[in-house]
């Protein structure tokens, strides 16, 4: 029960701290003052000024997506250079080597879509500078590129008979200047007031008390795990990610960590609700996706605290007490416990981060599954940020959709009609992610480099390709890390799914944006499906569940739904 | 397009400098500033010379230090190669290990009844680095460590309980010792 607490905790946080947050982001994207203008509204335009944009210039559609995709291409190719040059650049104490061509392709691809999927070690494989200048801009510049795209989207579905939906580089540099840029920079200060690290010296050879050699990777940490986390990106400077005492040094920084990753995207649907002048339109996708949050939680946490049962047997303790917390405590950290690790599970795979601070691999299988889920039902549960909504607002079409149909009225949304352009291109956004998570994943277990990768024979073995190829084409980046990522199979096959899992719900959510900006709106009726009450909030959950459910629930059986049952039988591969 | 992809360029280049240099350093600044023991890796001295960090597990095979968890990094407790093993939960390498572990720990600490050992001292942890183990852990090894350092095990149980970190705030995480912690002060102990 008490394991219980810290999620109710976080949940209720959530809840006080989102409708703020959320209308902050509401003013800054109107272009109205905050409380941050007088401090940097000068570097707002400044930025316009060095970037040669007209502010004032609102974009159709096309010209948008145009942007988006325009803009993210060239953060790739500075990406893959400065990974590549990094040999001859400075602030590189260890003096490593440039990164491998297909490595440094698959790690660009990867931090441009918002994954931060590692395919490497970062202590061994990327200098300080690289560090900075490749995952921490793009951990902004993603995240502010998602966060545009939504913006994006609720101007299409809020604007009365407009054509435009606004100015990319205006809602990126927004988003960037005002919300991820200052919150960042405290959130990393309070980080290193945990013991979070943040210095550039060389690695450090101390003396352990048993006199043996010990080398202390450093580096610029708590200025990459803010935004890590802030940005829903992912990505560690440590291949141990949160769950090294650099990155994640106490209970708090956990809980801090959590936060951080959800704030945004709850935050988000409130924007949203206040876009729509209608704050219960927001409060109905909260809950949908609150609903669907606290239930993976439940699931995970009681799956982790439960323990292995294998380990029972041979005469190993379990049992929670005063004195420990028992339960699986294979992976994780002593500091966190089962239950903080399972919450932390829950909440980097609902929020699309990626960041852990425990080994989802060696989770149970049920509570393996959770994450799972959470990423193949399309990162909605809070989600990315920015795609997180965004891709919540195609279910919600969905179901109003589905709505209408059971009722024989024109489905509408906001009083503006969805026909059928805009339910095919929701359609489009939702159907990606099955058909690259299960199409990939059927290669992988037919072909001889597919099978190579994994770990953990059996059932787990499925588990693992699936999990690498969810998080890849969700844009989560957290792992079944057994897998051997590094293969050239995994690190093309995955930077595919990455790049089509961002790119194609991207231009399908702005093609909606462009359709619906153009419509009249139409008062209510007697007839219209309310959209910001339980009945529709229950609708949402059912129709993610049943989009998800039909879609996973044959390879989720042959996968940890198998592997619990033969685990209960005894049997270990 | 042109027009586009030049406006893409600058933008990156600004933001670049803005995110990837100015922020950073601006973070380096404020933390060397307000924390800057903390900032360089909570290092602690001994004798004059850095013994290692406090957030930091180390490797520990005396029957006369407390013994910290299982460590998949590198050779053990690599602090430049974090990681946990990533052994799935019906794999014959996670049992295997885990038998192992347990059976070391019962020759280690005579005495141990069957089924008592926790479960965090014969489990890797998730970095490989962990610092703590749990405080049920930690008494268990206290008759094997009063034995080897001739010392009262009230001492040495006095000491550990005193060593114990309970949850942060009364709510977060698990109680805990940093095992590090705990061999320093009894390193410290007069005996």
């Amino acid at each position: 029960m008490r394991s219980f607490l810290e999620v109710l905790l976080l949940a209720a946080l959530i809840i006080i701290i989102s409708p703020m947050l959320g209308g902050y982001i509401y003013l800054v994207h109107r272009g109205e003052k905050v409380f941050l203008t007088p401090v940097l509204g000068w570097l707002e335009r400044l930025i316009y000024r060095l970037g040669g944009i007209s502010p004032q210039k609102e974009m159709r559609w096309g010209t948008y997506a145009g942007a988006v995709l325009v803009f993210n291409l060239t953060g790739l190719v500075v990406f893959y250079l400065v990974e590549r040059l990094q040999g001859v650049l400075p602030l590189n104490p260890q003096h490593l080597p440039a990164m491998h061509p297909l490595l440094a392709l698959n790690t660009a691809v990867s931090f441009v879509t918002n994954t931060n999927w590692q395919a490497y070690s970062p202590e061994q494989t990327m200098s300080y500078l690289t560090e900075m200048l490749a995952p921490t801009v793009q951990n902004f510049l993603s995240a502010a590129s998602g966060l545009a795209v939504a913006i994006a989207l609720i101007r299409g579905l809020t604007r009365r008979e407009a054509g435009t939906v606004g100015n990319f580089w205006v809602d990126l540099v927004r988003s960037v200047v005002y919300i991820l840029l200052p919150f960042s920079l405290a959130l990393a200060v309070l980080l290193v007031s945990q013991g979070v690290i943040q210095n550039f010296s060389p690695y450090l050879t101390v003396h352990t008390l048993e006199g043996v050699r010990q080398t202390l990777a450093m580096g610029p940490a708590a200025s990459q795990e803010a935004i890590k986390e802030f940005g829903t990106n992912g990505g560690g400077i440590f291949n141990a990610n949160s769950a090294h005492p650099f990155e994640n040094p106490t209970p708090l920084t956990n809980f801090i960590e959590m936060l951080a990753m959800l704030a945004i995207p709850a935050a988000l649907v409130h924007t949203f609700g206040r876009m729509a002048r209608n704050t219960r339109q927001g409060w109905a996708v909260f809950f949908a996706m609150l609903i669907l949050f606290l239930a993976g939680a439940a699931g995970a946490i009681t799956a982790e605290q439960a323990g292995n049962p294998l380990f029972t047997r041979l005469g190993v303790n379990q049992t929670a007490s005063g004195l420990q917390a028992g339960g699986n405590m294979e992976g994780k950290e002593v500091r966190f416990g089962p239950a903080g690790s399972a919450l932390f599970a829950e909440t980097t795979s609902a929020a699309a981060c990626g960041a852990v601070d425990s080994m989802h691999d060696s989770f149970t299988p049920l509570g393996g599954m959770v994450p799972l889920l959470n990423i193949a039902l399309g990162e909605v549960i809070f989600g990315g940020v920015g795609a997180g909504l965004y891709g919540m607002l195609t279910f919600v079409l969905l179901a109003v959709f589905i709505a209408g149909l059971m009722v024989g009225r024109t489905p509408e949304y906001l009083g503006k009609k969805v026909e059928s352009r805009e339910i095919k291109m929701a359609m489009l956004a939702v159907l990606v992610m099955p058909v690259l998570i299960l199409t990939l994943t059927a290669l992988a277990v037919v072909c001889g480099p597919g099978l190579a990768g994994i770990a953990n024979k059996g059932p787990h073995g499925l588990s693992e390709i699936m999990y690498a190829y969810a998080s890849a084409a969700g844009n989560n980046g957290s792992a079944f890390e057994g897998l051997n990522a590094a293969a050239p199979f995994y690190l093309i096959t995955t930077a595919l799914a990455m790049l089509l899992g961002r790119f194609l719900p991207i231009i399908a959510v702005l093609a909606i944006a462009g359709s619906m900006v153009e419509k009249v709106p139409v008062p209510p009726g007697p007839g219209t499906f309310p959209t910001d009450g339980p009945l529709f909030v229950g609708l949402l959950v059912g129709v993610i569940l049943i989009v998800g459910a039909l879609t996973f629930f044959p390879a989720l059986v042959l996968g940890p739904v198998a592997e619990h049952l033969l685990m209960t039988g005894g049997k270990l591969f | 397009m042109t027009r586009t992809i030049m406006q893409s360029l600058r933008l990156i280049l600004v933001l670049t400098l803005l995110a990837g240099l100015l922020y950073p350093l601006a973070v380096t600044g404020l933390a060397s500033a307000f924390f800057p023991a903390r900032a360089a890796g909570s290092l602690v001295v001994q004798n004059g010379r850095v013994a290692g960090s406090r957030l930091i597990g180390q490797e520990f095979n005396s029957p006369r230090y407390f013994h910290g968890r299982p460590s998949a990094a590198g050779g053990g407790y690599d602090a430049a190669a974090s990681g946990g093993a990533n052994a799935g939960p019906t794999s014959n390498a996670l049992l295997n290990s885990v038998r192992a572990n347990l059976s070391r720990v019962e020759k280690q600490n005579p005495g141990v009844t069957p089924g008592t050992v926790p479960v965090d001292l014969v489990t890797v942890s998730a970095s490989g680095l962990d610092p703590d183990i749990s405080p049920a852990a930690a008494l268990l090894q206290v008759p094997r460590v009063a034995a080897a350092r001739g010392l009262p095990e009230d001492k040495v149980k006095a000491l550990v309980m005193a060593c114990i970190k309970g949850r942060q705030l009364g709510l977060l995480g698990e109680p805990r010792v940093n095992v590090l912690e705990l061999n320093l002060a009894l390193d410290r102990l007069p005996g």
